[in-house]
């Protein structure tokens, strides 16, 4: 027994480790933001924004086993109490941004008590329903959510500790990188410690692990509304950085690319998030760009995204289960030479 | 009072559509225990080949003819390519593919046909009939609707039931490595219920495109919905789909009559939670035991 | 004949079945014993084609089968009736005797020769196989097994979970239907004893190998042998 409760690693020692990955990325992305055009700085923003729900999206797909598609839905709950916060009440943005993921978590709970009862794909269905359906309450009540062209609030300012001349979209990427970076350190001591094990305990046999005396649908739950509140936090930045909140950002193709880019990054794996929030960011880019090189007529380019998206989504499944990070770890154990893998990172395989 | 009845035999004529597209995803649940979320998008794919048929031939019947042959080719392609590597795998890998089937063929449909709605024709008049003086809602094209949903789910039961390729199909739904094991090739079960599957969907695709218009992203709604039926009556049970769709079609047709149209996805999330919380596997269905 | 040849298999990174050779003459029943994990249940699933060999083969009537398909394997004739039954339960007693005859068609056994020789399945005729008990499933999936006149029978623990009167009468129905039909049967089982009473031989798998090919006389006769392997 206590051989076993040596090799895991102890809770202070996880927190410092944690602590020091974040401080380290911090100092990174501050350098990079400094270098580099604002053009890349709103960027950077819009992938720290992805980031913070990827996270979360991907320790409730990943770790937790459950498929959600209404984080996109979530992500709107964010960002429109940012939004009415803000723009109509007057907060400050710290504390809008930290009500939103209250709120979001709030909504998170009844939507992840009902998704213990469902399995895989009444589950995914279910969601589907709440992503197309919650948007529709913009519609409806037209007064509080501003309708179709929703609500928009003044651009953020930097402090004045960093000078008069202090590019706004510089700042915005450092708030957006700032919450990115909370909600990774609020993962990785998560997903290191007892709860990253009692989930990953669920999701492989759940009737075992409620023998086992693990309160299965607690840990279901609670998965769900941490992963509702990372959904939160990044759409209250998204409502900053893009200083608006309509419906119309997010469709049911919002969900789709967030599934996508956690599948991309490597379902489970925190830094997967990553590659998945890089893709998100830079593919439209990317396939906008290749469609007008090859002169491809209107109708083609603006499909062009999706259509790589599903390819990916479809490819992924089928010749890399483990995503770009799994991808990478492979490498790496090739290149060492076949070291024992641990299964921190790597998605439920049933076998039988 | 004509209210209510326009808006019940709305129902019952919406409900037939959603009724078809419940069927169509209870027949690839039973067939490979995976949820379609590309159903609305292949169905969409085969009411645009249909409507180009009917724009080069002139003729409804041939179009119709075309949605139908689509279907059965377009299912059996998808499972034979698309469907095959996951169908052993964890069911998450198999919604991320038909997720990403949905999303390529969108896409795809944006880029052939363009992203503006197209109309398509109706096989009989959409005027109401005339009963006593009043306009109904209803119209020989709803009867036509009804009809044809109704002899799809009895042609579906009759060849279950009654045929040896049905029972080869369920044997391979309940039981696959048994099924092999009595000589039954399983894969291709699979693919004829893919097959069978697309077809059926293509029916509804071709049903209710007059009333939301021809493009990619119309079909939408009616996939969702479709799904809550399928869910409500039990993913395993055709006749739950077939209910589950009749009272779905009646239940929102009430809200967005007496409440507004926008409020109809909200009221399907409301019913399937609902249903779901005191029956996590549908109205019909049978309750399970776990296997430890 | 039903001939196996240096018949290898790997389960993963293990070798569950490890060089075995056996001949099957038709008419003849051939246990097949040895403690759980032995290979028995992979032996039978490599000979169907559920599971692909390493090496070696397996030739019915001097035909290789390793390089088919199961489906093809099962249109030789080969029946097996698998762990556990592999009664569908969602369908009726019916319907799980015409699966049997399906690929068959025109040639299969009449299905009132199956209710004659099982008349309990005659009266739970149209009921879901899943309201069948134990001995009854178990009549169900010989019978079904029968229904294609099969030349070959592989029959994984068939007296699994039934009450000892009951697996004393399989026993001997298996053994009637041998002689009477000449089929080449394989015959897995746990409780060696009974295996033993109707065999004509006898071998003993430990960890994929074979640890004796014997007569049954001889196989009961060696103490060592049953202590070690045979549990009795």
């Amino acid at each position: 027994m206590s051989a076993l409760a040596a090799r895991l690693p102890r809770p202070r020692a996880t927190l410092a480790r944690s602590l020091l990955t974040v401080a380290l990325l911090a100092v990174l992305l501050g350098l990079i933001s400094t270098f580099i055009s604002a053009y890349d700085d709103l960027r950077l923003a819009y992938g720290a924004y992805y980031f913070a729900v990827l996270v979360g999206l991907t320790m409730l797909t990943g770790l937790s086993g459950q498929i959600s598609l209404g984080h996109g839905a979530l992500m709107a709950v964010g960002a429109y109490t940012v939004a009415l916060l803000v723009g109509n009440e007057g907060w400050a943005l710290m504390p809008a941004l930290m009500a939103g993921v209250v709120v979001t978590a709030l909504v998170g709970i009844p939507v992840g008590a009902a998704a213990t009862r469902l399995r895989g794909p009444y589950l995914a269905g279910a969601t589907l329903a709440f992503a197309v359906g919650l948007p529709a309450l913009a519609d409806k009540y037209p007064g509080t959510f501003g309708g179709e062209n929703g609500l928009s609030i003044n651009p953020p300012v930097a402090p004045s500790f960093l000078g008069g001349n202090f590019p706004l979209e510089r700042w915005e990427a450092w708030v957006a990188c700032a919450g990115a970076l909370v909600a990774l350190f609020a993962l990785l001591n998560l997903v290191r410690g007892g709860f990253g094990r009692r989930l990953r305990a669920v999701r492989d046999n759940e009737i075992a692990a409620a023998l086992c005396g693990l309160r299965v649908a607690r840990v279901q739950t609670l998965a769900f509304v941490i992963s509702a509140a990372c959904a939160g936090l990044g759409g209250g930045l998204l409502a900053e950085v893009l200083q608006l909140a309509q419906p119309g950002a997010f469709p049911l193709q919002l969900s789709l690319s967030l599934l996508t880019g956690v599948v991309l990054g490597g379902l489970g794996s925190l830094a997967g998030a990553a590659w998945g929030a890089a893709a998100l960011v830079l593919l439209p880019n990317w396939t906008t760009d290749l469609a007008h090189s090859f002169s491809l007529p209107d109708k083609v380019s603006s499909n062009l995204p999706l259509a790589i998206y599903g390819l990916i989504l479809i490819g992924a499944m089928l010749a890399w289960p483990y995503g770009i990070q799994g991808g990478l770890q492979a490498l790496v154990r090739r290149l060492r030479g076949g070291a024992a893998n641990t299964s921190d990172n790597q998605p439920a395989r049933r076998t039988g | 009072m004509t209210k209510f009845i326009d808006l019940t035999l709305n129902g019952v004529s919406t409900g037939a559509i959603y009724a078809a597209v419940a069927l169509a995803l209870v027949l690839i649940w039973r067939a490979t225990r995976i949820v379609n979320f590309a159903q609305g998008a292949m169905l969409m794919i085969t009411t645009f080949i249909a409507s180009d048929v009917i724009h080069s031939t002139g003729s409804y019947w041939v179009g119709f003819a075309a949605a139908l042959l689509s279907g059965l080719v377009l299912g059996a392609v998808v499972e034979r390519i698309v469907i095959r590597p996951v169908e052993s795998a964890p069911p998450l890998n198999a919604v991320i593919v038909a997720l990403g089937l949905y999303t390529l063929l969108v896409a795809l449909a944006g880029m052939i046909w363009g992203n503006t709605p197209r109309s398509f024709p109706a096989a009989f008049s959409i005027r109401g009939y005339s009963v006593g003086g009043t306009q109904l809602l209803f119209a020989p094209n709803d009867s036509f609707i009804v009809l044809v949903v109704v002899a799809l789910a009895l042609g579906l039961a009759l060849l279950f039931r009654g045929t040896s390729l049905g029972l080869r199909m369920r044997a391979a739904a309940f039981a696959p490595e048994v099924a092999r094991l009595l000589g039954v090739r399983v894969g291709y079960m699979f693919t004829v219920g893919w097959a069978l599957a697309a077809a059926a969907g293509s029916l509804a695709g071709v049903l209710v495109a007059p009333s939301v218009f021809l493009g990619p992203s119309n079909f939408d709604p009616i996939l969702i919905i479709g799904f809550v039926a399928a869910v409500l009556g039990g993913l395993d049970s055709p006749p739950g789909a077939v209910v589950g769709g009749l009272v779905l079609g009646l239940a929102l047709s009430y809200v967005s009559g007496y409440e507004g149209s926008s409020l109809v996805p909200l009221a399907a999330l409301v019913i399937l939670v609902a249903v779901l919380m005191v029956r996590p596997g549908g109205l019909f269905a049978a309750t399970a035991e776990r296997r430890v | 004949m039903l001939s196996l040849e240096e018949l290898t298999t790997d389960y993963g990174a293990v070798r569950a079945v490890d060089g075995v050779s056996l001949e099957v003459a038709p008419g003849t029943i051939t246990a097949v014993l040895g403690a759980n994990g032995a290979g028995k249940t992979t032996l039978l699933r490599t000979i169907s084609g559920l599971q692909r060999c390493r090496h070696g083969s397996v030739t019915l009537d001097g035909q290789e089968l390793t390089a088919l398909s199961v489906e093809q394997i099962v249109r030789r004739g080969i029946s097996h009736v698998p762990e556990g039954r592999g009664v569908i339960a969602e369908l009726s007693v019916h319907e799980n005797l015409r699966l049997g005859a399906l690929w068959r068609r025109g040639e299969a056994l009449p299905a009132d020769d199956v209710y004659e020789l099982f008349p309990r399945l005659l009266e739970r005729r149209n009921q879901p196989a899943s309201t069948l008990s134990g001995g009854e499933r178990q009549m169900l999936s010989i019978g079904r097994a029968l229904m294609a006149r099969p030349r070959v029978l592989l029959l994984d623990e068939p007296s699994l979970g039934l009450a000892p009167l009951v697996s004393a009468q399989l026993m001997s129905l298996i053994r009637r239907l041998c002689d009477e039909q000449q089929l080449c049967v394989l015959l897995v089982e746990q409780n060696a004893r009974s295996a033993l009473s109707i065999a004509d031989h006898g071998i003993v798998l430990n960890l994929g190998r074979v640890a004796a090919a014997e007569s049954p006389e001889r196989l009961v006769a060696d103490e060592q042998l049953r202590h070690s392997y045979l549990g009795f």
